[in-house]
Formats: C-alpha cells, sequence, structure tokens
C-alpha cells in the first residue's frame, strides 16, 4: 500500500463536500440546517484553496481562505440574527411557510 | 501514514457530511458538523497549513458553532416535519447527485494528470510568520477592508436582534 495520496484526492474530497453542502441546502427544510449546508460548502472551498496553495507552493491560498474564514464568520452573525427576526415574527422555522412574498 | 490519515479523516468528513444532510434534527447537523470541521483541519495539518489548522479549530469549531448550538438551543428548534417531496426527487437526486461527482472526480484526475503525492511537510511556508508578511504587506488593502466588514455585520446583528423589528 502507497504511503501517501496523490493531491488530486484532496480535490475530489472538497467536491464531494461540496455536493453534500448542495444536497443539504436544497432538500432540508430547516433554516438552521440549510444555514449549516452553506457554511459545509464554505469548508469545501477552503480545502480547494488550500490544496492549491500546496500544489503552487505558495502562502497565497492560506490568505484567501482566511478571508473566507473571515467573511463566514461575518455572515454567520449577521444571518443567525436573520433567523432570530425571522423566528420572532413567524413563530417558524420551516422556510416553506415563509412564503409572504409568494402570495 | 499520510495515507492512513487521509483516508481515515476523508472518510470521517463524508460520513459527518451524509449524518448533517441525513439527520432531521438541527442539533445533530451540527455536531456532524463539527466533525466535519474537526477533520479538516487534521487534513489542512497534512497539507501544510499550520496556521489555517488553527483557525479552522478555533474560529469555525469553536466560535461559529458555538454562535449555531446557542441560536438552535434559544429558539428551541425541534424536529423537522416531513413535507410531501415529490417522486421525481426521491428517485432522481441521490443517482444524479453520485453522477455528477462521479463526473467533477474523472474531470478533476483527467485535467490534473501525474500530479505529485501530498507529503507531510514538504511545503513549509504556512507558518504563522509567512502568513502575517503576506498579510500585512501585499494583502494590507484587503485585510483593512475586512475590518469595515465585521464593523457593518456588528451593527447589522445588533440592529436586527432589537425588539422592535
Amino acid at each position: 500500500m502507497p504511503t501517501t495520496v496523490p493531491l488530486t484526492w484532496y480535490l475530489i474530497l472538497s467536491a464531494i463536500l461540496f455536493g453534500l453542502g448542495v444536497a443539504g441546502f436544497l432538500f432540508r427544510r430547516n433554516i438552521i440546517t440549510v444555514f449549516m449546508s452553506i457554511e459545509l460548502m464554505l469548508n469545501a472551498v477552503n480545502l480547494s484553496f488550500i490544496s492549491f496553495s500546496y500544489k503552487w507552493r505558495q502562502v497565497d491560498g492560506h490568505i484567501f481562505s482566511f478571508f473566507v474564514m473571515v467573511v463566514a464568520a461575518a455572515e454567520a452573525a449577521v444571518g443567525l440574527a436573520i433567523i432570530l427576526t425571522v423566528f420572532k415574527n413567524r413563530s417558524t422555522l420551516a422556510i416553506d411557510e415563509v412564503n409572504s412574498l409568494k402570495n | 501514514m499520510d495515507a492512513l490519515l487521509f483516508l481515515f479523516f476523508a472518510l470521517v468528513a463524508v460520513g459527518c457530511g451524509i449524518n448533517l444532510v441525513v439527520q432531521t434534527h438541527p442539533i445533530s447537523s451540527a455536531l456532524s458538523l463539527i466533525g466535519v470541521m474537526g477533520s479538516l483541519a487534521v487534513l489542512y495539518l497534512l497539507l501544510g497549513a499550520e496556521f489555517m489548522a488553527m483557525a479552522q479549530l478555533i474560529v469555525y469549531a469553536g466560535a461559529i458553532m458555538v454562535l449555531f448550538i446557542f441560536v438552535i438551543m434559544l429558539l428551541n428548534a425541534g424536529v423537522e416535519r416531513k413535507k410531501g417531496t415529490s417522486m421525481l426527487v426521491k428517485a432522481l437526486g441521490v443517482p444524479a447527485l453520485v453522477a455528477f461527482l462521479g463526473m467533477v472526480s474523472y474531470l478533476i484526475q483527467r485535467l490534473m494528470p501525474g500530479t505529485e503525492n501530498v507529503t507531510f511537510g514538504a511545503f513549509q511556508g504556512g507558518t504563522v510568520q509567512a502568513i502575517g508578511r503576506k498579510l500585512f504587506t501585499e494583502y494590507l488593502l484587503p485585510f483593512e477592508v475586512t475590518s469595515v466588514l465585521i464593523l457593518i455585520a456588528i451593527l447589522g446583528a445588533v440592529v436586527l436582534a432589537r425588539k422592535e423589528i
């Protein structure tokens, strides 16, 4: 058994995690779980950035992934505040029941 | 050893990711997401990104997930109610996802043939020193703009969480 794995495996793992995030985003009906799926997609992209950073021996990928992390933190704070407001006004977490714009 | 570590933590990450999508209770999904983030931190370490691995653990698995779990607790979120999913989605959803991922994997293998193997310690540039130097010279403007972004996010969260809205 080889002791190392190719770099492409890391990229494939990143693609699998991103696909799972998309699936969760589309199939789940709870607004918090949908939000967590978005975080999963951001993590998958970070893994991709760091893999390419390894390939070209440049630290720039780490910086990009650092910025993604910062934006994710800001997004989580604002997004969860929005979820709190939605829950306060509608008393529900199901995204199917938040449909005022539809009618 | 590298291959074993990669395979183990990749399997943990994928398993926790599937669990995140499949579970109906938000708190189970949140714990699965923590598993994904922890195993990704180990993979970052294998790729030589020691600072990013620690930031992943502290910022993601620590701060952001605590925020999530706090909101789940605050809203007393229960089990998701089942809505009638259409037969088409039930029948085609998983096969379509698997086919898409297979295609992407094939493309990655074809587009990057003969890439080197990942050995732990081959890339030493991910230290705090290297990242700090890059961040405060070449990427100084984006770094400063980030502070404005975080200020706006704080203000937005405070305004949204007020009582009147």
